[in-house]
C-alpha cells in the first residue's frame, strides 16, 4: 500500500490518465447514470401525467410540482410574517391589560395559526423518531431476553407473530380511545393527536426489532458463549461483553427495517386520526378539491420518499459506523 | 433580544398611553370581564358557512376579546362531535340538529347549547348526469328553454319509481342522521310523494331506510362528489361549495337550493357544552361577540365583503377549493346546470334577518322534523318541544354579547331583534316548496299536516 502511494507521488503525470479514467467510469456510475435514470422518469411522467384527466384537472406534471414547492415555501414565509405579528399584538394587548389589571400576569400564548408544509414535515419527523426510539426501548431488552432464553422464546413467539402483521389502521382507534380514556389532564404537556401517532408508530414498528435481536442474540458462535461460561461472566457482564457486541449487527439491520416501517405506519396515522404531520397535509389537500391539490399531494408523496430514503441512508451509517461487520452495504 | 426589550418598552408606553386615553370614557369591559379561558381550539367542517369563524379568526375579532383560537379542520360530523364532547375541541361549527339530538339522547348523549346561529340557507340537492337527463324530461320549460324553478321531486319521482320496478336501489347522500341535509332532502322528497323512509330507535334500527323509495346514507361533504362520481350515490343534499364542485367537476347538477325548499332556512350553529358555558360564562360570551362581529362583516354593504371572504375561505386550511367553485355561491348567484347561473343574492345568509339570533322556534322545527322521520318514536307534548328547544338554544346568552357591542358601539340596537318583547319564536313560516305553514307555537299540529311522515299515536 505504501509503495504504490509513494509510487504515485513520483509518477504523479504518467498515472493521472488512469485516475481520470477511474474518475470517469465513477462519476458515470454514480452520478450520469443515476441522473439519466432521473431524467426518463421525469419524461414519462410528464408525457404520462398529460394523459389522465382526472376531475380535479389534470394529472400534474413536473413543471405543476415544482410550481406548488414554490407556492408551499411562500405560504410558509407569509405564515412566518403573520406569526411575528401575532406575537407583537399580542404583547401589546398583555401590556394594556396590565395597565389596567395590575395583578394580572401577562403570559404569552403560541401562535394560533396552521402549521405550514415545513412545519408539517417537522412534526411527522418528530412523531416518527418519539415512536420509534419507544419502539427501541422496549424492543431490544425484549429481543435480547427473548434471544437469551429459548422458553421465553417460545412463551412469546405466538404474541409476537400475532401482532406483527397487524396493520396501523386496525390499531388506530384502539389506541385513540384509550389514551383519551387514560390522557386527561387540564393543561396537557403533549397533544393526545401526538400520543395516538406515537403509540400506533410504536405497536407497529415494536415487532422486526424484537424478532431480528433475538435471532441475533440466539445465533451467537457457540465459541463466545463458552469463552464466556468458562470466565464465569455473571450475566449482565455476559450481555454486555458477549451477547451485545455480537448481536449488534441483527439489531441494527432490525432497527433499520423497524424505521422503514414507522415512516410508512406514521403517514397512514396521521391520515387516519387527523393527527397533525404530512398525513394530514395529503388528508386535507385530497379533501379541498381544489386545482391545485393533486400537484400538492404529489408534492408531498416527493418529500415523504425523500424522508423515507434519508431515515434509510442515517441508519446504515450508524450501522455501518457501530459495527465490526464492514462488510454489510444497500 | 434588544429589539425585544425596546418593544416591551414601547409596548408599554402605548398602553400608558391606552389606559389614560380609556379612563376619561366609562368602559364596558368592567360590566364583561376578561375571559376565563384564554386559549381555545375551535372545530369546522369545511363547508363555505364555517365563514364566520375564519372571519373572526382572520379579522382579529377574536383577539379583540383576548381570545387565541386555533381553528382545526374536522374528519366528519361524528369526529367533531365527539371531540365537543371530550373537550379536544371548545366549540365547534355544528349542524343545527347536532346540540339537539345530542341533548335529547339521540346519538351520543350530552349537553350541547348553542348561543349563535351561524347563518341562513346554503344548501343545495344536486343530482348524478345521469339522473338529470332522466329527470329532465318531466320538468316544465320557461319560455327561453330554461327549466321552471323551484324543481320539485315530482320530477325525479317517475325515475325513482322506474328503478324500484328494476329492483334497483336509489341511493342518496345526506351528511348525518341529524343533519339540516338529511331533513331537507326528506321534505323535498316528500313533498314530490317519495317516501325517505322512517328510523325507529327503540327497535334499532337506526338507518332511517324503512319504508323507503329513496335510500339515504351518510357521506361526509367533502367526499360527496367523489362518491357521486364513484357511482355509489345517485344523488345527495350538501352545503357549499360541494353542490358547485359538482357543476364544475361535469359529474352532477344541483336542481334545488334549500332556500327554495325553506326561504331564509337557518343552517348551522355554533356549539358548546353546557358545562363550558357555565364554567367560563365571559369566555362565552366573549366568543359569542366576536362572531356576530364576524357576521355582520361578511353581510356588510351588501355583501361588499364577501370576495375577500371567499379569497380566505378558499385557503388550503379553511374551506380550500377554488376561489371561483366558493365565489359562485357566496357572491350571490348559483350555477344549476353548466351554464344556467341564476341569481339566488340571499342564497348565503349570514347577519340580514336576525340569522344569528338562536330563535327556539328554529330548534322546534328540527324536533317536528325528527319526530316526522322517527327519530323520535313516540309523541310528546309541545310544553315537551319548548322545554327541549330552551335547554340547548340560548337567546339570553346571545342578548347579553349584543347588547355589550351595542354598549360599546360596535353594533346598533337595530340591528338585533327587539330585546325588550322578542319570545324566541319567528311568525308563523309561509315559504315551502310545498305551501304548508309552521308555526312553532304548535308542534304537533304542524306533524299532522304532512301527507308523508308519522302523526300522532304513530309507532313503528
Amino acid at each position: 500500500m505504501t509503495a504504490t502511494t509513494l509510487a504515485t507521488e513520483k509518477l504523479t503525470g504518467i498515472r493521472l490518465p488512469r485516475l481520470d479514467s477511474r474518475f470517469l467510469g465513477s462519476a458515470i456510475k454514480y452520478v450520469a447514470l443515476p441522473l439519466a435514470g432521473i431524467l426518463v422518469f421525469l419524461l414519462l411522467w410528464s408525457v404520462t401525467a398529460q394523459r389522465i384527466d382526472t376531475s380535479l384537472g389534470k394529472f400534474p406534471g413536473p413543471a405543476a410540482v415544482a410550481e406548488q414547492f414554490d407556492a408551499l415555501y411562500q405560504e410558509h414565509q407569509r405564515s412566518r410574517e403573520k406569526e411575528r405579528a401575532f406575537y407583537e399584538r399580542q404583547e401589546v394587548r398583555n401590556a394594556e391589560r396590565v395597565a389596567k389589571d395590575p395583578d394580572y400576569v401577562p403570559k404569552i400564548r403560541a401562535y394560533t395559526g396552521k402549521e405550514t408544509f415545513l412545519d408539517q414535515i417537522v412534526t411527522s419527523l418528530v412523531t416518527v423518531m418519539s415512536g420509534f426510539l419507544l419502539a427501541v426501548a422496549i424492543a431490544i431488552p425484549l429481543g435480547i431476553a427473548v434471544g437469551l432464553s429459548p422458553a421465553l422464546n417460545s412463551a412469546v413467539n405466538p404474541i409476537i407473530q400475532v401482532f406483527k402483521p397487524v396493520s396501523p389502521l386496525a390499531w388506530l382507534p384502539l389506541v385513540t380511545m384509550v389514551v383519551s380514556a387514560l390522557y386527561s389532564t387540564p393543561d396537557p404537556v403533549v397533544a393526545k393527536s401526538f400520543l395516538n401517532s406515537l403509540i400506533t408508530v410504536t405497536l407497529c414498528c415494536l415487532w422486526p426489532m424484537v424478532i431480528n435481536t433475538a435471532v441475533g442474540v440466539a445465533g451467537i458462535d457457540r465459541d463466545l458463549v463458552n469463552v464466556s461460561k468458562v470466565l464465569r461472566l455473571p450475566a449482565l457482564k455476559h450481555v454486555q461483553k458477549i451477547v451485545l457486541p455480537a448481536a449488534v449487527p441483527m439489531i441494527f439491520t432490525g432497527m433499520r427495517l423497524s424505521l422503514g416501517v414507522a415512516w410508512m405506519v406514521l403517514i397512514a396515522a396521521e391520515m387516519l386520526a387527523q393527527n397533525p404531520g404530512l398525513g394530514k397535509f395529503v388528508w386535507d389537500e385530497f379533501q379541498n378539491g381544489s386545482s391545485d391539490s393533486l400537484a400538492r399531494i404529489m408534492a408531498a408523496v416527493l418529500v415523504i420518499g425523500a424522508i423515507g430514503f434519508l431515515l434509510d441512508r442515517g441508519m446504515l451509517a450508524l450501522q455501518k459506523l457501530v459495527s465490526w461487520d464492514k462488510g454489510i452495504s444497500q | 433580544m434588544q429589539w425585544k426589550k425596546s418593544l416591551k418598552q414601547l409596548a408599554g408606553a402605548l398602553a400608558l398611553f391606552a389606559g389614560t386615553a380609556l379612563s376619561t370614557a366609562p368602559v364596558a369591559a368592567e360590566e364583561l370581564g376578561y375571559p376565563e379561558k384564554e386559549e381555545l381550539t375551535f372545530g369546522f367542517i369545511k363547508l363555505t358557512d364555517m365563514a364566520p369563524i375564519a372571519i373572526a379568526y382572520e379579522k382579529g375579532f377574536f383577539e379583540d376579546e383576548g381570545l387565541y383560537v386555533t381553528i382545526e379542520a374536522q374528519a366528519n360530523w361524528k369526529v367533531l362531535l365527539d371531540g365537543v364532547i371530550d373537550g379536544r375541541l371548545d366549540g365547534a361549527h355544528m349542524l343545527a340538529g347536532q346540540p339537539i339530538a345530542a341533548t335529547m339522547g339521540f346519538g351520543t348523549k350530552a349537553d350541547i347549547i348553542t348561543p349563535f346561529s351561524m347563518d341562513l340557507n346554503g344548501n343545495g340537492i344536486t343530482v348524478s348526469n345521469d339522473i338529470w337527463e332522466q329527470m329532465k324530461a318531466n320538468i316544465p320549460k320557461q319560455p327561453d328553454g330554461k327549466p321552471v324553478h323551484p324543481i320539485k321531486a315530482d320530477a325525479l319521482k317517475p325515475v325513482v319509481e322506474k328503478y324500484k320496478a328494476d329492483g334497483k336501489p336509489f341511493n342518496m347522500g345526506m351528511v348525518f342522521p341529524v343533519s339540516t341535509h338529511n331533513y331537507e332532502l326528506r321534505y323535498w322528497l316528500a313533498a314530490g310523494g317519495i317516501h325517505p323512509g322512517y328510523y325507529a330507535p327503540h327497535k334499532g334500527d337506526i338507518s332511517g331506510q324503512l319504508e323507503a323509495d329513496a335510500l339515504l346514507s351518510v357521506t361526509p361533504p367533502p367526499q360527496m362528489p367523489a362518491t357521486l362520481e364513484a357511482g355509489t350515490i345517485y344523488g345527495y343534499c350538501v352545503g357549499e361549495p360541494w353542490n358547485q364542485q359538482a357543476v364544475f367537476k361535469d359529474i352532477g347538477v344541483p336542481v334545488v337550493t334549500d332556500y327554495e325548499i325553506w326561504k331564509d332556512n337557518p343552517e348551522k350553529v355554533f356549539g358548546i357544552t353546557r358545562e363550558f358555558a357555565e364554567k367560563y360564562p365571559n369566555t362565552t360570551v366573549r366568543l359569542t361577540r366576536a362572531l356576530i362581529r364576524a357576521a355582520m362583516w361578511l353581510d356588510e354593504n351588501n355583501n361588499a365583503n364577501r370576495p375577500e371572504a371567499v379569497k380566505i375561505l378558499s385557503q388550503s386550511n379553511y374551506v380550500g377549493a377554488d376561489y371561483e367553485v366558493i365565489a359562485n355561491s357566496m357572491t350571490g348567484t348559483f350555477e344549476y346546470e353548466k351554464g344556467d347561473k341564476r341569481e339566488v343574492p340571499d342564497f348565503n345568509v349570514f347577519f340580514r334577518y336576525n340569522a344569528t339570533y338562536p330563535y327556539y322556534s328554529d330548534a322546534i322545527w328540527y324536533l317536528t322534523q325528527m319526530r316526522r322521520w322517527g327519530q323520535i318514536p313516540e309523541d310528546k307534548s309541545d310544553d315537551w318541544y319548548k322545554d327541549l328547544a330552551s335547554k340547548v338554544y340560548r337567546p339570553d346568552i346571545y342578548e347579553a354579547a349584543a347588547k355589550s357591542l351595542i354598549a360599546e358601539k360596535l353594533a346598533k340596537p337595530e340591528q338585533f331583534p327587539d330585546f325588550a318583547t322578542e319570545d324566541g319564536f319567528r311568525d308563523p313560516q309561509t315559504h315551502f316548496i310545498d305551501g304548508i305553514v309552521y308555526n312553532g307555537h304548535e308542534p304537533n299540529a304542524y306533524i299532522e299536516k304532512f301527507p308523508i311522515g308519522l302523526k300522532s299515536g304513530q309507532k313503528l
